[in-house]
């Protein structure tokens, strides 16, 4: 049998097609995303490469330096009650809390896939079950859990990670859950069963890419949550130990020199509302370049 | 089809409208002329995107507003006083009482149109009492005789239906009613039954004929089934690439095409009259109706077209040509085609 | 020959509304008894009005959608209740055409990959044979090799529907459903796709169940036409005979309201008087009866069953006494 006979006149070669990625042209026009992507940049190559770039070390202890306000001296941002260079301490802190950040979001993206894929593939009574149990966890209170967890265990950047992540795949279970409930049902997922396609197939090659816009917003914004949850239970003592720094136990040990030294607080501080600022950024930014029903005509 | 000047309803010269997108500036319709005479059907037929709708919007003046979208030539309609008016120059009050009384619009999908959550006879009271200065009771009466007119099976009880109680016949009927409601000279009706079963389309297209032998009015007929075309036309109005390519009366349109388009699309779709004696292959028109933002240069038809002859259609525009017989038809090579 | 597929007896219900625990639960029957054969090599076209269940009856013949009842045979086998794993090698021989080119076509993919999942999905395929195999099939619709790297929204109506008939066809099925292949497409384009499936036909000897509501495009490309009322075969026959001597009042009307491309043929229709009823509430008996105009009282005293009542042509309604208005005059 051969098939390679033509059958029918060939279509005629088309005009010029319009230029592709219009998802990065439509978000390189949202100013405050490329200003958030930048920052973003930013803190992450200060905080990877950046303690190889200065002469003081995060640990060491300077007693004749102590409380050195910033740009006073050899320290630029100044040191803290032990004498330790700020600006060091940033970046290591720095590193850890967008790591607990990362991670988490890793962590609870993958959860939240395949429970929220499960429920919205399978859907009947194991969606259902599914579903429930999300939203029973969620109508607990974030820092609440979040708290007593931490409470009863041994806290470390591992342990604070894997918190933070069993704390945050709900919402995206939900996103994912909607997402792939409703796609299932168009007919290219009917098309892909029609040719034998196992539902692992069916979940993961054909129907999750379609629902990566909303996967990738809630992802940005779930790394801007964990670095936010990280301080906070640091700030409150339950998370990462000192002298390991964190942005968040950095301010947590800046209490009680508020008045006397408020760089102490003000800088940490700082660098967590612009790390979470502009992962919110970035994910509005990338909700409007992602959505294609902003595609241009 | 005799008819003195004070016959034409409506008159439509070199239309053309613009719009604004992303990708710049874009023409859905240039060139279009015709006009329309009280108690015929003109039938508007065209591919997808060849500015069918459009064109009709334009003519109730429901395009966006100026810097989207710019609408040049002009529109005269008949007034109930006898004299036309300046559809594109009216001020928008006035248009507002022009829809409705003097040309109204029934559009594809009626479940659009009609509001959800108001009763098929809210509706259709509420557009009467617009036009009309009428009571409640009153205009209740008049929506029931409407209702009546249309078709719908016990249509006092239907005033109190909500639109999905309806099936989409009934819904399609229901949107004619109010179409009705001011008695307008000329109706617009948009694909009405393209969403429709066969036997609910024939329903609607005898209700249409009737209401027309009734009340004289005229009605624009979008569709791209040439089945229906046959059905009801007077005249016959073929667009492509948003322009008017052949306009002729319906039985010299089907018995005598003169555009390349025109022909192939009445070769390319079988016939039930001949069904169930296989024919061989239809003959289809080669590749794809343009995009219509980016039409390919002269004709807009050549790349398909099997006359093509380089250097001239796809450089010169044709421009409208009359023919003897009064028939309208685009086309540079149409007089030679025709010998 | 013996039949590549029989349909006997096939119900669909589907559970409509009720409350927990299926408490007051409606069925919608969208098949309810539908019995047929399709031979090797043929063009069977069901035709009907929406909702009569056609989309229903060529899902749940590939077994897209689960029979309530009923049995399917495929190339002799019975497919009924068959595991999906079980399927799977079957579906490289049954494949399925989509009415909407674009919503069955993944929007994230391009076509080479789109074109290339049955290959990926059923393996054993080398990345360079599937390549060569793409490039065949593309061509085999008329695409340029350039439409490959495409994706969907990029292509015209008419191109999306080609790929979706080269991704069926990719894995040389003896057995294709086409779900109105054609009825999404341009007047124009509708020509191209109709051409190409009776190449097909002719060529690959395929057999194809053709699903659609234009009965002009179905008495072009049609064999055999079944028609369906309410999810009930009502007439079968060959597509001459049937338009010839059409047996059920239904075929007539649905013939009568067909709109035909000639003004100087307008004629005198039989208008069906009222709406198709719901599937839910089905009438009693003949489910046309309160539509028809010759329906006796005794129309609604039992379901009338499909008859033989000429050689290879069948139908379901009581009244042999009525002559019925044929579509094409005897040549
Ligand atoms: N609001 C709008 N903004 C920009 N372009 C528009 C707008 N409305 C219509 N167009 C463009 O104008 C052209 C004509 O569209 P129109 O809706 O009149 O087509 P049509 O002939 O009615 O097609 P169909 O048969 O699909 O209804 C199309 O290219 C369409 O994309
Ligand atoms: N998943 C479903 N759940 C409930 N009812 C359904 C489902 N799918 C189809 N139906 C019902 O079954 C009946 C037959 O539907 P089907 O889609 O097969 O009709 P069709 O003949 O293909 O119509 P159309 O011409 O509109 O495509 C309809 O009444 C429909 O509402
Ligand atoms: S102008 Fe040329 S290309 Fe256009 S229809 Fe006439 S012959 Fe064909
Ligand atoms: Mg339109
Ligand atoms: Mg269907």
């Amino acid at each position: 049998m051969s098939t390679t006979t033509q059958l029918l006149p060939a279509t005629p070669a088309d005009e010029a097609l319009p230029p592709r990625n219009t998802a990065w042209r439509r978000f390189r026009r949202h100013r405050l995303a490329m200003l958030g992507a930048a920052i973003i940049l930013i803190l992450v190559l200060g905080s990877y490469a950046g303690p190889y770039l200065i002469p003081y070390n995060d640990t060491y202890i300077d007693i004749m330096q102590r409380f050195a306000p910033p740009f006073s001296g050899a320290h630029v941002l100044g040191t803290d009650e032990l004498g330790r260079d700020m600006l060091a301490r940033l970046m290591m802190g720095g590193r850890i809390s967008l790591a607990v950040g990362f991670t988490a979001m890793l962590i609870s993206m993958v959860i939240g896939i395949s429970v929220g894929a499960i429920a919205g593939y399978y859907g009947g009574v194991v969606g259902s079950a599914l579903m429930r149990f999300v939203d029973a966890v969620l109508c607990f209170p974030t820092i609440f859990l979040l708290l007593a967890l931490a409470a009863l265990i041994d806290p470390g950047v591992t342990s604070i990670t894997l918190l933070i992540a069993a704390t945050a795949w709900m919402d995206v279970a939900r996103i994912v859950e909607g997402q792939i409930r409703a796609l299932r049902e168009r007919d290219f997922a009917v098309a892909a069963e029609a040719l034998g396609a196992s539902d692992r197939y069916i979940v993961f090659r054909e129907l999750v890419p379609n629902a990566v816009a909303p996967i990738v917003v809630a992802a940005t914004l779930n790394v801007a949550k964990a670095i936010l949850l990280e301080s906070y239970v640091s700030f409150l003592g339950y998370g990462i130990q000192p002298p390991v720094p964190s942005w968040g136990n950095m301010l947590n040990n800046a209490q009680i020199y508020l008045t006397s030294a408020p760089w102490l607080a003000i800088l940490p501080g700082l660098l967590i509302t612009l790390a979470v600022t502009s992962f919110n950024f970035l994910g509005d930014g990338l909700r409007d370049a992602l959505d294609p029903r902003m595609e241009s005509h | 089809m005799e008819a003195g000047s004070g016959d034409i309803l409506l008159e439509v010269e070199k239309l053309a409208i613009r719009f604004r997108t992303h990708g710049g500036e874009s023409a859905a319709v240039s060139d279009v002329s015709f006009c329309l005479k009280r108690g015929e059907t003109l039938a508007m037929v065209g591919e997808s995107g060849s500015g069918k709708s459009v064109t009709s919007l334009a003519l109730m003046r429901l395009l966006p507003k100026a810097p989207l979208c710019t609408v040049s030539g002009s529109v005269r309609l008949r007034g109930k006083d006898g004299g036309m008016l300046d559809v594109l120059s009216l001020p928008e009050s006035r248009m507002r009482a022009v829809r409705g009384d003097n040309v109204s619009m029934v559009f594809q999908e009626p479940m659009t149109s009609l509001n959800p959550v108001q009763t098929i006879g809210a509706q259709i009271t509420e557009t009467i009492r617009l036009h009309r200065p009428m009571g409640r009771r009153a205009a209740d009466e008049e929506a029931v005789r409407l209702l009546d007119l249309v078709g719908i099976p016990a249509a006092r009880q239907r005033l109190t239906a909500y639109p999905h109680q309806l099936s989409g016949g009934m819904r399609q009927r229901a949107m004619i009613a109010m179409a009705l409601s001011c008695e307008p000279s000329v109706l617009i009706a948009d694909e009405p039954t393209t969403a429709l079963d066969v036997t609910i389309q024939a329903q609607i297209l005898d209700l249409l004929r009737r209401l027309q032998e009734q009340t004289g009015m005229a009605v624009i007929f979008i569709t791209h089934n040439l089945g229906v075309v046959a059905e009801i036309a007077d005249r016959v109005m073929v667009m492509y690439a948003g322009r008017v390519v052949e306009q002729a009366d319906v039985v010299p349109l089907f018995r005598q095409p003169l555009m390349p388009y025109t022909q192939g699309l009445l070769r390319s779709v079988p016939r039930l009259d001949l069904a169930g004696r296989r024919t061989g292959a239809l003959s289809a028109i080669r590749g794809n109706v343009p995009d219509p933002r980016r039409p390919p240069p002269g004709c807009a038809f050549h790349p398909r077209c099997d006359f093509f002859v380089g250097g001239r259609c796809d450089v010169q525009a044709p421009a409208l040509d009359v023919t003897s017989d009064d028939r309208q038809v685009r086309c540079l090579r149409w007089s030679e085609i025709a010998a | 020959m013996s039949a590549i597929l029989e349909v006997e007896n096939l119900r669909k219900w589907f559970p409509v509304g009720g409350g927990l625990f299926g408490r007051g639960q409606k069925q919608v029957k969208a098949l309810d008894g539908v019995s047929f054969t399709v031979k090797p090599g043929e063009i069977l076209s069901v035709v009907g009005e929406s909702g009569s269940g056609k989309t229903t009856l060529g899902r749940t013949v590939l077994r897209l959608a689960e029979p309530t009842g009923g049995a399917i045979r495929f190339e002799g086998q019975d497919i009924t209740t068959l595991s999906r794993r079980a399927l799977r090698p079957l579906r490289r021989r049954m494949q399925l055409v989509f009415q909407d080119p674009f919503a069955s076509l993944n929007p994230r993919m391009s076509v080479e990959r789109i074109v290339a999942a049955p290959l990926i999905i059923q393996g054993g395929i080398s990345r360079a044979g599937r390549q060569e195999r793409v490039a065949e099939m593309l061509q085999l619709v008329g695409l340029q090799p350039h439409h490959a790297e495409r994706h969907p929204h990029e292509l015209s109506g008419g191109q999306r529907q080609r790929v979706g008939i080269a991704r069926a066809l990719i894995m040389n099925p003896s057995f294709l459903v086409a779900d109105e292949p054609v009825s999404a497409l341009d007047v124009s384009i509708q020509a191209q796709v109709v051409n190409l499936l009776l190449e097909l036909k002719e060529r690959l000897g395929l057999t194809i169940l053709f699903i659609a509501h234009d009965l002009a495009v179905v008495g072009h490309i049609s064999d055999r036409i079944a028609v369906m009322y309410l999810g009930r075969v009502v007439e079968l026959a060959e597509a001459g005979t049937l338009f010839r001597d059409p047996r059920h009042p239904y075929t007539e009307a649905l013939f009568s309201a067909a709109p035909i491309p000639d003004p100087t043929l307008r004629r005198e229709r039989v208008i069906l008087q009222g709406d198709i009823p719901s599937p839910i509430d089905p009438p009693s008996g003949c489910a046309f009866r309160t539509r028809c105009r010759h329906a006796l009282p005794a129309c609604a005293a039992a379901v009338p069953p499909l008859r033989e009542v000429g050689p290879g042509h069948f139908s379901a309604c009581i009244r042999d006494d009525i002559t019925l208005q044929a579509s094409v005059s005897t040549p």
